[in-house]
């Protein structure tokens, strides 16, 4: 459990986190969203108590992370997988962390083996690609057994299978009645990862509800509606008081209207349809909405991935992971 | 402990002791190569120049003058060699806590170990011992290496001599000060480079600067610049220029303790 009160961070003018509020609870993938530059990591490490918050309080378990003399056996965290020193082995590299922890040699080899790790082990972890230093980080993550992980953008820069190995072991930490708090500017990763989102945008919660409800609440779904006469269509559409806009696919969008009525009128007017449905909003959508005007960084938000067309509601929220 | 007052889903809250923390920075020290390469650069320059300044005492002995003679002591060479060579264990103890800031891992390891008077302290004790024994077996190699050489002169001396005992062991103590100074020094500044710089401005450049002060007042600023203070340990007697032995390598100790501890207070207050 960490739950986070007035939460605040500046560094001189510059306010990162601007008094968070939420709590992050057991047996569940929470994901933490924002835009780049939102105070994801900045928040993550003061719950790690690397940095001291300006204001506010956050606890861990019910009590500041740095009162703890054997944290790992609580809270696992991988901030930045490249946080190793390059000339030691991945072995020795955990086998410090262990020690400092009071955590027996042979659970190193354990995580080790668990992370997949066991044939680049003694060497210098300099020479590990990206996916492998995130398997290392994780493994030291893991060193414990703690109750609660914590993972700032684990699939940054990952390739797909290194990805879908970060999803799985994510769900399953869950599963097993963890708290896993995981980060991510990507919406089409926390879409298919996470149960719970707290959204953060400027520094400020803008949200901390479960995936679905989160969507509901700040998108609504619409009738798309394709056509060869789509001229015709749009006046009598608009004409219903109902908010009309055009997709560049020739095909229109009808907010506020049921797929029975735009169907009625079309046949009344001998419109012929050549597609005609509701389309559930996305994430991408609810998040674009809640965060317009509080992206720092356009140019940090990713394309939606979800090609056009795909029901975007194929993920329901805290459905069983992929893979 | 009362049954009652923990709360029901509370987990048994685990502990390790200081012990755990040194035995992590111990592995720490032992499994990076920069340790053993400053280490055996140390001991090279610091054996390697007092043999070369104990050759050149016995080759041109004969053109010395008395007073120049007079001065001549065993451990002459070897108190040169030391401030040549000390910076580099100065190196090392710099090293160790910049790497740490260089490549991320600070964060790791105070995610592994936060209570940061702890960590800090494991440091410098495990850097201290590590150096400590390294400096006592440079310290004496280097006496050993240099008597060899004097002995063409008859200008050697032993252990048994008057100090000279004490200058030996005294060096390899100040070697492992430099170290923890150091140490202190990285933590404050952070960046290897500018903390290397520090150390050598500290250790080396000050020296030779109070040997330029004028007058009275430069002479006794001289003496209680750190490594002319340090270094007094390394003399058998008291030259008149410098402070007793003891008093020196006392005040080179408080020199470093008040490093640590500026550096503890900010590493405790400081985002990491
Ligand atoms: N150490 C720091 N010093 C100054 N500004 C910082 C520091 N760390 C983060 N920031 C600023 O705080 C804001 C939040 O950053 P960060 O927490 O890294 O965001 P995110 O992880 O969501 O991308 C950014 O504007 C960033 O530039
Ligand atoms: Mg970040």
């Amino acid at each position: 459990m960490i739950r986070a009160r007035g939460l605040t961070k500046q560094y001189g003018p510059k306010t990162a986190v601007d008094h968070a509020d939420f709590t992050v609870v057991p047996g569940r993938v929470t994901g933490f969203l924002g835009p780049n530059g939102a105070g994801k990591s900045t928040t993550m490490r003061m719950i790690l108590g690397l940095d001291r918050p300006t204001a506010g309080d956050v606890t861990v378990n019910g009590r500041h992370y740095r009162e703890f003399a054997a944290p790992l056996h609580e809270v696992g965290a991988l901030l930045d997988a490249k946080a190793v020193h390059g000339g030691r082995s991945a072995y020795n590299h955990l086998l410090c962390l262990a020690q400092s922890n009071g955590i027996p040699r042979r659970r190193v080899d354990e995580v080790i083996a668990l992370v997949g790790l066991q044939t680049v082990a003694k060497k210098p972890s300099r020479g590990f690609s990206l996916g492998m230093g995130q398997r290392l980080g994780i493994a030291g993550a893991l060193l414990g057994d703690p109750g609660i992980l914590m993972f700032d953008e684990p699939v940054n820069g990952l390739d797909p299978e290194g990805i879908l190995w970060i999803r799985t072991l994510m769900r399953r930490l869950a599963s097993e009645g963890r708290t896993v708090f995981v980060s991510s500017h990507l919406m089409s990763e926390m879409a298919v990862t996470a149960d719970h989102l707290v959204v953060i945008g400027r520094g400020r919660i803008l949200a901390d509800t479960g995936m679905r409800d989160f969507i509901d609440a700040n998108a609504t779904s619409h009738v798309r509606v394709r056509s060869p006469q789509l001229g015709e269509l749009e006046p009598l559409l608009a004409a219903r008081g109902w908010r009309v806009e055009s997709d560049p696919d020739l095909s229109l969008r009808v907010y506020g209207a049921g797929s029975a009525q735009v169907g009625d009128i079309a046949a009344d007017h001998a419109i012929r349809l050549h597609e005609l449905g509701i389309v559930q909003p996305s994430l991408e959508e609810a998040f674009m909405q809640l965060t317009e005007d509080t992206v720092e960084y356009h140019a940090g938000l990713p394309e939606p991935e979800t090609p056009p067309g795909t029901p975007p509601d194929a993920v329901p929220p805290g459905g069983g992971g992929r893979g | 402990m009362t049954a009652a007052a923990a709360p029901a889903p509370a987990a048994p809250v685990r502990k390790a002791s200081f012990g755990n923390v040194l035995l992590s920075e111990w592995t720490k020290i032992l499994t990076v190569k920069s340790t053993f390469w400053t280490l055996l650069a140390g001991a090279i320059i610091v054996i390697g120049f007092s043999a070369l300044w104990a050759l050149a005492f016995t080759t041109s002995y004969d053109q010395l003058s008395p007073a120049d003679r007079a001065t001549l002591e065993p451990t002459t060479p070897m108190q040169i060699a030391f401030y040549f060579g000390e910076v580099v264990f100065g190196v090392l103890g710099v090293l160790v806590i910049t790497t740490e800031y260089g490549t991320g891992m600070i964060r790791t390891s105070l995610t592994a170990m936060p209570r940061r008077g702890h960590y800090l302290a494991a440091k410098a004790l495990v850097l201290g011992g590590v150096v400590l024994v390294a400096g006592m077996v440079v310290s004496f190699a280097s006496f050993f290496v240099s008597q060899a050489v004097l002995m063409a002169q008859d200008l050697n001396g032993s252990l048994g001599d008057k100090g000279v005992l004490r200058s030996v062991i005294g060096g390899g103590i100040y070697l492992a000060l430099i170290a923890v100074m150091a140490l202190g020094v990285g933590t404050l500044l952070r960046h290897t480079a500018g903390s290397v710089v520090a150390v050598f401005v500290i250790l080396f450049i000050l020296g030779i600067v109070g040997n330029f002060l004028p007058g009275r007042w430069g002479e006794t600023v001289n003496k209680y610049l750190p490594s002319n203070a340090g270094a007094a340990i390394l003399s058998p007697g008291t030259p008149g220029n410098s402070l007793s032995p003891w008093t020196g390598l006392g005040l080179f100790a408080l020199y470093t303790a008040i490093v640590l501890v500026v550096a503890l207070v900010l590493f405790e207050r400081l985002d990491a």
